[in-house]
């Protein structure tokens, strides 16, 4: 029965042969291997529940009046896309679930692809011959932020509309082009005309999904050529020799596995952990402001940045030439993406190695690098933590101005700090190690000398 | 592979023989009729009527069936069937050959054309026309160059301030230390230079540059609610709770923080606003009404490359 379907499906594809090899592709066994898995499932899971959210979901700025079960917004004008959102809420028998899973998706989306980025970074995983798939990886993160960012503001909720304005201020604040790019997205000065929200609508649930979707298929295809990097730790394993579990039957059963495990905690999240109350917020109007509403966390970094840059315009005379949004809004993630990008070419012009690696580095054998990631993540870090402080003002009563200007001198001054800490760190570490490596060494040297001696003895002793 | 001696290759296994744990079997299969029962369960919760924690239910029974499902696949991964570890040389990092020829197709096939540059040249030309024709359409996205709508307001002199309801605004019914929005009578609020926020402050305390004088009648005063800075509604205001040491009242854009000084004209206190809050003057009517006595002092809402500044229209 399988010869006869393995040779059916052998001489009409021609596939078997590559069935062969993928089905005994060799997967190394570490736990921090799974966080890009993670991420991969959490997108099954997002695709899965955003085309039933589509079915009922109506991407439209006109006008209705709500009449649907929840009584505190009976009577109320709103568009069609927030009247819809609410009917999925409350009258969509699962509808509730889909959107909550949905949302806690993307949370659990982009965290796996965050903390990916980290392991990656800080084992060396980017270098010869993997810096594409590193590129690859960069421009998913960046696409699913704003995958994320469109999913919440197409709701055209007060929430939704906040995010808008300041992603509008972002766009108009880019030299030269910023009005002209502003007005065509959005088809007018901001609200912006009907259009608007269709494009935004066909981006979510099209064109940047598609775009995820193709980079995430290069990304696995050059893992699986190039096979996957591993760490020193079976003793086997070298530069030359990948060592682990076969895909098939070791691997998965353990990683389909985790593709139910991953959605079993969005499912559980999406049911009893209520996220993005759209109907507490309230329908969109321009002249409506609240500070009670936070965006998804990862999107904090860009508040925390936008918050921080001093009250400055670049300015001759009566005309603005680089109004203050570009510098938090545009400039720093673009910053962040570019270090990130050039990183691998960095490492290599100035640490002077081009050599191929399969081998991945443990943080502490590669100082400078650590240093550098501990320091630039904790930039990054402190810049969201700032996005946080008027939180902190709510819940601890802390001053809100000098929590900012803090933040101003503690950006710049932590950074440093982490960078000679971590390198010191990493040096000691190494070095103590290399201590007890030449006691190791020295005892097990001395203890295959003493066998050898005894074998010598034993031969010896043997009758001739 | 080994070949037997006469030739024929010898037949071996591929997968190494696994643990056999017959009770693992048996726990596989009960977690797996676990997944099935959950389902169903979510399938019953889905289909009686609607009650009050139907949804949580729902989430629960399907992250169940899930949980189930994925525990009975990583135990049959763990204890049933085999994990052997093997090893396997990395692919070559490079086909120097293949490389060679491809090299090589690439330079003869273009070695007896005489004009590399002239085709070089109309080709890149070609490629760069249509590109740009190609991206023409996307003009029609939006009123491209045309930049005056970002300055438009609705306000003109001898506007009527009126409420989120429409109702006209009187003096009087200003008081201190609470804000309002306000609206130009008959216009869409959905237009960034509509809403305006409006305050009374002490009128000895006022501070506003001299060309403002008589923007302000009986200490109030009015800007526009869209945060220079980003767009945000400036939907905060601070005011001083316990006299003399405490700062000032402020208008505070919720977004970033941008505070705004109404009795200096909406000049920038603290936050990274880069100019003040625009300033609409204005008048009291002989029926007590509050008008527009003009349009703002500065273009609103946010900036961008080139806008003037002190122009709204
Ligand atoms: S939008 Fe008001 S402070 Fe940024």
């Amino acid at each position: 029965m399988i010869r006869q379907t393995v040779h059916f499906l052998d001489s009409r594809t021609g596939a078997v042969p590559f069935m062969r090899k993928s089905l005994r592709y060799i997967f190394p066994d570490h736990w921090s291997f799974l966080l890009g898995e993670i991420a991969l499932y959490a997108f099954i899971v997002l695709v899965g529940t955003g085309v039933y959210l589509t079915l009922f979901f109506e991407p439209s700025f006109a006008e209705t009046t709500y009449t649907g079960s929840y009584k505190p917004m009976q009577g109320l004008t709103m568009s069609e896309a927030y009247r819809s959102a609410l009917d999925l809420s409350f009258d969509v028998t699962s509808g509730l679930l889909m959107r909550q899973a949905h949302h806690w998706a993307s949370n659990i989306f982009v965290a796996a692809i965050v903390l990916h980025l980290l392991r990656v970074f800080f084992t060396g995983g980017f270098r010869k011959p993997r810096e594409l798939t590193w590129a690859l990886g960069l421009m998913m993160l960046f696409a699913s932020l704003l995958e994320g960012y469109l999913g919440y503001s197409m709701i055209d909720d007060l929430l939704s509309g906040i995010g808008l304005a300041i992603g509008y201020g972002v766009v108009l604040s880019v030299p030269v082009v910023g009005a002209d790019l502003a007005l065509g997205l959005w088809g007018g000065p901001f609200p912006g005309d009907a259009a608007w929200e269709s494009r935004m609508y066909v981006a979510h649930v099209f064109l940047l999904p598609i775009l995820i979707g193709i980079l995430m298929a290069a990304h696995l295809a050059l893992v699986a050529s190039r096979h996957h990097a591993q760490f020193k730790s079976a003793k086997r394993a070298t530069e030359r020799k990948l060592v682990g579990m076969p895909a098939y039957p070791a691997q998965v059963p353990r990683s389909i596995g985790l593709l139910f495990a991953t959605a079993a905690l969005i499912f559980l999240l999406g049911g009893l952990v209520q996220i993005n109350p759209i109907w507490q917020w309230g329908p969109f109007e321009v002249a409506q402001g609240t500070n009670g509403a936070q965006p998804d966390w990862y999107l904090g970094w860009l508040i925390g940045s936008l918050r921080l840059v001093p009250g400055f315009d670049v300015t001759i005379a009566d005309y603005n030439l680089i109004p203050n949004p570009f510098w938090g809004g545009a400039l720093f993630p673009i910053i962040v993406m570019a270090v990130l990008g050039a990183w691998p070419w960095l490492e290599r012009r100035f640490g002077g190695d081009s050599h191929s690696h399969n081998i991945l580095d443990r943080p502490r054998d590669v100082p400078v690098r650590t240093a550098f990631g501990v320091a630039f993540f904790t930039w990054v870090a402190l810049i969201f933590i700032a996005g946080s402080a008027d939180r902190a003002t709510v819940f601890f009563g802390l001053d809100y101005e000098a929590q900012v200007i803090f933040f101003r001198v503690a950006v710049i001054v932590i950074p440093l700090v982490a960078f000679f800490t971590t390198r010191r760190i990493c040096r000691e570490l190494k070095r103590s190690e290399e201590i007890g490596f030449d006691q190791e060494r020295a005892e097990e040297e001395a203890e295959e000398e003493e066998e050898a001696q005894e074998a010598e003895r034993e031969k010896e002793a043997a009758p001739a | 592979m080994t070949t037997s001696p006469d030739g024929e290759p010898e037949s071996r296994d591929i997968v190494a023989a696994g643990p056999e744990s017959p009770r693992s079997e048996v726990t596989v299969a009960a977690l797996l009729v676990g997944a099935a029962v959950s389902a169903i369960a979510f399938i019953g919760v889905y289909s009686v009527e609607k009650f009050s924690t139907q949804h949580e239910l729902m989430g629960l029974t399907l992250a169940a069936s899930f949980a189930f499902v994925a525990a009975a696949l990583i135990l049959l991964g763990e204890r049933v069937l085999p994990s052997e570890e093997v090893a396997e040389d990395y692919p070559e990092v490079a086909a120097p050959q293949e490389e060679e020829e491809v090299a090589k197709v690439m330079e003869e096939s273009a070695a007896g054309i005489t004009r590399k540059r002239l085709l070089v040249g109309a080709g890149g030309t070609a490629g760069g026309a249509i590109g740009l024709a190609a991206l023409t359409p996307a003009l029609s996205l939006g009123p491209w160059f045309e930049v005056a709508p970002l300055y438009r307001t609705p306000w003109r002199a001898g506007r009527r301030l009126v409420d989120d309801e429409g109702k006209p605004y009187k003096a009087e019914e200003i008081e201190q230390e609470t804000f309002y929005t306000a609206f130009p009578e008959g216009s869409s609020h959905r237009n960034l230079g509509a809403s305006i926020v409006v305050v009374r402050v002490d009128p000895a305390a006022l501070m506003l540059p001299p060309e403002r004088a008589g923007w302000a009648p009986e200490g109030i005063l009015a800007f526009s609610k869209i945060c220079p800075h980003a767009a945000c509604a400036v939907a905060l205001y601070r005011k001083p709770t316990y006299g003399p040491t405490q700062p000032g009242p402020a208008l505070v854009c919720p977004c970033h923080y941008s505070t705004f000084d109404p009795g200096k004209g909406g000049e920038v206190l603290f936050g990274p606003a880069g100019r003040p809050l625009p300033q609409l003057p204005l008048t009291v009517d002989a029926a007590g009404e509050m008008r527009a006595g003009g349009n703002f002092s500065d273009a609103i809402g946010p900036s961008w490359w080139g806008i003037d500044m002190e122009q709204p229209h």
